[in-house]
């Protein structure tokens, strides 16, 4: 596990500030809603008449005037983009900047295979966005006490669940993607997890686009399906876990084999 | 009885697409030898090493280190190996005695007193972050991890670069008592005069093959002799003779020249000549080598 130890070590600061500023920026919108919700009707009249942009974001079948439409609106915006960010960031870091820092010559010259060292760097990745979620939903059940709304445990969890496989599914896609860089990889990184968020978006708007739910990893973080169905699509969920799963298996084989520069 | 072998390739093949690395690679280093790999740039020094390594993957033939197949047996290779890269870079947040117990962890060797006194030994600050360290600095992070767990087989990849003479000293005196105590030395160089003033055996390597490989005793009793002649001696008067390298540089005064043909004609040659002085000695290393690398 040194190396697990030695990769969340590394990474400590980076992941105390995506965190607070994630479960932060979810916190204030939190705490600004007892201030809002007097003015919701306005509001959701407004939001749910803007036609295209309504639908984008499922803002035609959640009520914006209760914590619970409005916590998993506002709090997917700011978890979905900041999350997926951020898992693509440490997915597609994890394995590349060995060679981009020049350490992987040190780190390879030492009695580790190649497996263990790709293991113990998915763990790492793993537990970083275990930990960043686990301080955001902290931060937001502490936000939601303090306004004294009644607690949504049921959304709240499936809404949770959803965006940490969705972090999960974006950080093994760009895992995979790491091994096979030496450098630059974090525009690539970025790009599969906003290309990700507006395919979402372009299914949400055109009904002949319906099949990029398939492949966006948004498709089953959306949280008018989630408060309307209980549960979460498995029929968009199952793609993106093989995505996933497809770009480990692409990380171990491809870094088993590779001359390390 | 024949010496175990701390390094044997045959064949070893390192291509990089259709580029030359290393190629059909014939290498031995007994166990215990002090051995230095003596090669210009892109000769194929760092290839062969990265190749022993499993850093890089060979493309045909074999290799054994320390009696273990480079291909099946890696692990057991590097728990036995030190290893010192010719640039060496650590994780820049670590301060120096991290990156020395991080290396230590991954060995899951417990050497804290050893690298406690090779920090003093080489007046290292165990406190200083790397990222603010020199490049001779950071080498001796370097030194110290590959060092520190007293590996069977130490193999350096010019370590003495960056490093002030005085340091340079100390690192081979630590080599020393390395390979006192057992240790396999293998270092890359190109500079000649640290391989003739330490190593026991050595070999050439150009163009991705070596070119010779024996004990460095014989490599400078090779029947080549420096000659320096001042007077009317000129190039084109040595034409007749096989066996020549000039090796004058444009600062010279003399005619100045490696010789390994027949001695006989050479002195027939230069009675006719008038002569204000001349001087035959023995080869350095350096001049051998440039001799091979040249002719």
């Amino acid at each position: 596990m040194t190396i697990l130890k030695q990769e969340i070590n590394s990474q400590k600061k980076m992941l105390l500030i995506w965190s607070l500023v994630i479960g932060v920026l979810i916190a204030s919108c939190v705490l600004m809603f007892p201030e809002m919700k007097s003015q919701m009707g306005n509001v959701n009249e407004m939001f749910s008449s803007m036609g295209n942009f309504t639908q984008a974001f499922g803002m035609d079948r959640l009520d914006f005037g209760t914590l619970t439409g409005f916590y998993m609106i506002e709090g997917g915006n700011i978890l979905g983009i900041g999350g997926a960010f951020f898992a693509a960031i440490v997915g597609v870091s994890a394995l590349m900047k060995e060679e981009r820092d020049h350490t992987a010559e040190f780190l390879f010259s030492h009695p580790v295979s190649r497996v263990k060292v790709i293991t113990q760097k998915l763990l790492s990745v793993l537990s970083i966005i275990v930990i960043m979620n686990a301080v955001v939903i902290v931060l937001s059940i502490l936000s939601i006490a303090i306004i004294g709304e009644e607690f949504f445990w049921k959304e709240m969890f499936l809404f949770h669940l959803a965006h940490f496989l969705m972090q999960l599914e974006i950080a093994g896609i760009c895992f995979g993607i790491s091994a096979f860089l030496t450098r630059g990889g974090l525009g690539i990184g970025i790009g599969v997890a906003a290309m990700m968020y507006f395919l979402n978006l372009i299914a949400n708007i055109s009904k002949s686009a319906r099949a990029l739910k398939y492949i966006s990893s948004f498709s089953y973080t959306e949280a008018a399906d989630i408060v309307e169905s209980g549960g979460l699509e498995m029929k968009y969920l199952l793609p993106g876990m093989a995505f996933m799963i497809i770009g480990i298996i692409a990380a171990y084989v491809k870094y088993t084999k590779k001359d390390l520069r | 009885m024949e010496k175990a072998l701390a390094i044997d390739t045959t064949k070893l093949t390192k291509s990089y697409g259709g580029s030359r690395g290393i190629v059909d690679l014939d290498l031995t280093v007994e166990a215990g030898d002090f051995f230095g790999f003596i090669g210009p740039n892109g000769a194929g020094k760092s290839t062969t090493i990265r190749t022993l390594l499993g850093l890089i993957h060979l493309t045909s033939g074999s290799a054994r280190v320390l009696g273990h197949d480079i291909v099946e047996e890696k692990e057991k290779i590097l728990s036995k190996v030190g290893y010192l890269p010719s640039e060496i870079f650590f994780y820049p947040k670590m301060r120096v005695k991290e990156a020395i117990r991080y290396s230590a962890d991954l060995r899951g060797a417990s050497c804290s007193k050893r690298a406690e006194e090779l920090c003093e030994r080489l007046d290292l600050d165990p406190m200083k972050r790397v990222e603010d360290l020199s490049l001779g600095n950071r080498k001796k992070v370097g030194i110290i991890c590959a060092v520190q767990h007293h590996p069977d087989l130490l193999i350096l990849d010019e370590p003495t670069s960056g490093l002030d003479p005085l340091m340079q000293k100390e690192f081979f005196s630590i080599l020393m008592e390395e390979n006192k105590e057992g240790s396999t030395i293998f270092f890359s160089s190109h500079i000649l005069s640290e391989v003739q003033a330490y190593c026991r055996s050595a070999a050439f390597i150009k163009d991705g093959k070596i070119l010779l490989s024996d004990k460095v005793g014989n490599l400078e009793q090779t029947g080549t002799r420096k000659v320096t002649v001042y007077g009317s001696l000129t190039k084109e008067k040595l034409n007749g003779l096989s066996g020549i390298t000039f090796t004058n540089d444009a600062r010279d005064e003399g005619l100045k020249f490696l010789y390994n043909g027949d001695i006989q004609k050479l002195l027939t040659l230069l009675a006719e000549e008038k002569i204000r002085d001349i001087t035959i000695t023995e080869p350095t290393l350096e001049e051998i080598f440039m001799h091979y690398y040249e002719s």
